[in-house]
């Protein structure tokens, strides 16, 4: 593929002058009528879309408080305009979170409000048309759910629930994203987003288990469909096949090997992954979730640990409970579910897993704080758990550790630019252009600190970086999994386990 | 009494119900919708007490938009302190006889009204003057600030310029209050302060301005993080 051009990187990132437009025909592939009608959507544009669009707009008003009040109370006071890395990496102003929402507000307020209604032109309504559906398509897809606006907005508004609400509506006339639906129709029936059948998955697991004995001379297991265990442990499908995720998943095993916990993937639930937050559809992200519920049920097993997948993790840890909860069959010893980077740190906190620090003393590491991690979710006992957490997991198994700048970690971390559902080679541009706070972040402590690597804790965010990064002239060894760095230092056979 | 004095009060009284009919119908219908799933902005605080805190800080303080743009903060935050302490120091017109605290309040009551008018003139032209703003500011939001800075002006003018017989004024809001009208003070320039305040009064549930009530129900600000610990039911499907 043609390398996308980008500006050098200064390590600084600015606000740039608006150009109306400029990524106005950035279009994601539509679906197919088979991906549509797989997630019960209508295949194709329905003939009298306009009108049940409208209608399923009325309904989403009725039964999502957060669409209802958002699309009332912006007042376009503009704190969330310069906050999103798709405007600040492509000038284009449909990409300032306020002006997205008003794509779709503008239409709400055509047909919900009384000013709309009879003053369409002074109160800015307009008519939902063959042109308005084309902008909601193109730049409801240039936004990445990420959150960020919404922690600088003075009522919280939330862009991303905004994109979510506009994706479902389209859903419901046939009007669907390939990228997302066709995904989601692999995850419903084989159980993993890349389609893996259960012996290719074997054979993986397999030869996972030859490695890590060939490498290290200790025999750990990578199991599958074992029944009775302890643990069952659901990651990104990723990390069964993608680079560098495997190494992250490696990782994992050795962590339970050395904890001495009885762990198992299961190959019906093999993908922790699920688009249908993407696509704002919560009875398909249901469907997607109840397998995990399905599978612990058949295996029996006692907890529910995940891997490394941020919006994943912000399903998981807030609304799992309510989609597929109550787990009242798990042992309530543990939080159900438990993020990897709990587990392992609990580990090392108890001194129950030795570690070599010094494996990682080649690399000066830095953090990348996944929005839907970040924004979305939380992890241990304490709000702002999900920075802490693995940035001890970190601290733990490396010597050399280096923030990034105070403005772009944490809650206010800027988004990889492939989330969302945008992970498609038809939106390259935009994810290297959305992409480039994050490179610029990156740049400056490359620059002053030596950072060789950096960490996290997303599947999405691992696949795009290593993709986007090297338009930036960063190479794609600059991104690893935080397990395995833990797998780089955890010293096998050092410990008797928990 | 003339008809235009008939007239005018039977214009407050309509206009009132119909604000405060529009503003209760408005927020029962946030109350009453459903909210699916957990979505505070992480990371959110663990305790009912520490959402009463999140929130008092985004109403008092603007939190998050001083995080967000320092010269948006500081025109938004004195044009909203500036317009509170002035509806206080109007409270000498619906009270009588007048607390302590509000008569004491004159300078401060001028102080704010100018700060009022300034602060909206500020942040109509900031809406201007730079490129983002300018791209999504709609007719609607030049519109309130225009209408406020004019009340303000009014306002002002009725100080400082030809000074309006504040007892008669008053007389004319207790009339309204108690419920025996009487007639309209011959004052144009009150006249048009009090239909200019009816106007924003009716558009105020009809419009943006809504989020002096709609802030509290917005669930990223509003929601405990406890959804590993407590399941959140979805209203909709129980
Ligand atoms: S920060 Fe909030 S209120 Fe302000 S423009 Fe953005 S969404 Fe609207
Ligand atoms: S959610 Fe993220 S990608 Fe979407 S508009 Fe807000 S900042 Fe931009």
């Amino acid at each position: 593929m043609a390398k996308i051009k980008t500006e050098p990187l200064t390590g600084k990132i600015r606000v740039p002058s608006i150009e109306p437009g400029a990524t106005a025909h950035y279009r994601a592939n539509p679906a197919k009528p088979e991906h549509n009608e797989a997630l019960g959507f209508p295949g194709e544009k329905i003939a009298n879309w306009e009108v049940k669009a409208i209608e399923k707009m009325g309904e989403i008003l009725d039964t999502n408080r957060a669409f209802r009040v958002y699309m009332d109370i912006c007042v376009r006071c503009g704190a969330c305009a310069d906050k999103c890395h798709y405007f600040l990496g492509t000038k284009d102003p449909n990409n300032m979170p306020v002006a997205r929402q008003e794509l779709i507000r503008k239409v709400y307020r055509r047909y919900f409000t009384i000013g709309g209604k009879y003053f369409p032109e002074q109160a800015d309504a307009c008519d939902l048309t063959e042109d308005v559906l084309d902008e909601w398509y193109n730049y409801f897809h240039q936004c990445s759910q990420c959150r960020r606006c919404s922690v600088y907005c003075p009522y919280g508004i939330d862009t991303a629930e905004v994109s979510m609400v506009a994706r479902d509506i389209m859903d419901s006339i046939g009007v669907g994203q390939k990228y997302c639906n066709e995904i989601l129709g692999k995850v419903l029936n084989e159980g993993n987003n890349l389609g893996l059948a259960k012996n290719a998955l074997a054979n993986t697991l397999e030869f996972f288990e030859e490695d890590v004995e060939e490498e290290t001379g200790v025999a750990v297991k990578y199991p599958m469909d074992m029944k009775g265990a302890d643990v069952l442990l659901i990651p990104p499908s990723a990390d069964f096949f993608s680079s560098p995720h495997v190494d992250g998943f490696i990782g994992y095993g050795k962590v339970f090997h050395e904890a001495g916990v009885s762990w198992t993937v299961s190959s019906y639930a093999s993908e922790f992954a699920n688009f249908g937050m993407f696509i704002g559809d919560n009875e398909t992200m249901k469907k997607v979730a109840m397998r995990i519920r399905e599978a612990a049920l058949e295996l029996g097993v006692k907890r529910i640990v995940v891997g490394e997948c941020g919006h994943a993790w912000r399903v998981a840890y807030s609304f799992w409970n309510t989609l597929i909860g109550p787990f009242d069959f798990l042992d309530p010893k543990y939080k159900t579910p438990t993020h990897m980077c709990e587990f392992t740190l609990d580990l090392i906190n108890r001194g129950a897993i030795k570690i070599d620090k010094s494996a990682n003393d080649d690399l000066v590491v830095t953090f990348h704080d996944s929005c839907n991690v970040a924004r979305g979710s939380g992890m241990g006992n304490k709000p702002g758990g999900q920075f802490d957490v693995p940035r001890d997991v970190i601290k733990a198994v490396c010597n050399n550790f280096v923030e990034m700048d105070e403005e772009t970690i944490r809650e206010v971390t800027f988004c990889c630019g492939g989330g969302g559902g945008l992970l498609t080679d038809e939106l390259l541009d935009l994810r290297v252009k959305g992409a480039s706070p994050r490179a610029e972040a990156l740049h400056d402590v490359m620059e002053r600190k030596g950072v060789n690597t950096m960490a996290m804790i997303c599947a999405i965010c691992k696949a795009q970086f290593t993709k986007v990064l090297p338009n930036y002239g960063i190479g794609m060894d600059m991104v690893a999994s935080v397990h395995q760095l833990v797998s780089n230092a955890v010293v096998l056979g050092g410990k008797k386990g928990v | 009494m003339t008809l235009f004095s008939v007239l005018f009060i039977l214009l407050c009284y309509s206009l009132t119900f119909l604000s405060v009919g529009l503003f209760i119908y408005r927020i029962h219908g946030y109350a009453n919708t459903p909210v699916p799933l957990k979505i505070p902005t992480m990371p959110a605080p663990r305790t009912e007490g520490g959402v009463v805190l999140r929130m008092a800080g985004e109403v008092l303080l603007f939190t998050s938009l001083f995080r967000a743009n320092k010269w948006t903060w500081i025109g938004g935050y004195i044009f909203h302190v500036c317009l509170a302490v002035v509806l206080f120091r109007h409270l000498r017109y619906f009270l009588t006889p007048v607390p302590g605290l509000v008569s004491l309040m004159a300078l401060a009551g001028i102080v704010a009204g100018i700060g009022l008018v300034v602060s909206a003139v500020y942040l109509f032209v900031r809406r201007l003057a730079v490129d983002r703003t300018a791209y999504f500011s709609t007719l609607s939001d030049y519109f309130a600030l225009a209408l406020t800075g004019l009340i303000g002006l009014t306002g002002l003018f009725m100080k400082f310029v030809v000074r309006t017989d504040v007892t008669s004024a008053k007389a004319f809001v207790m009339g309204l209050v108690t419920f025996h009208p009487v007639p309209v003070p011959p004052d144009p320039t009150l006249v048009v302060h009090l239909l200019l305040v009816l106007l924003l009064m009716v558009y105020l549930p009809m419009s943006k301005l809504l989020h002096v009530g709609g802030i509290f129900f917005s669930p990223t600000r509003n929601q405990i993080d406890d959804s590993r610990e407590k399941r959140h039911v979805n209203e909709v499907e129980a």
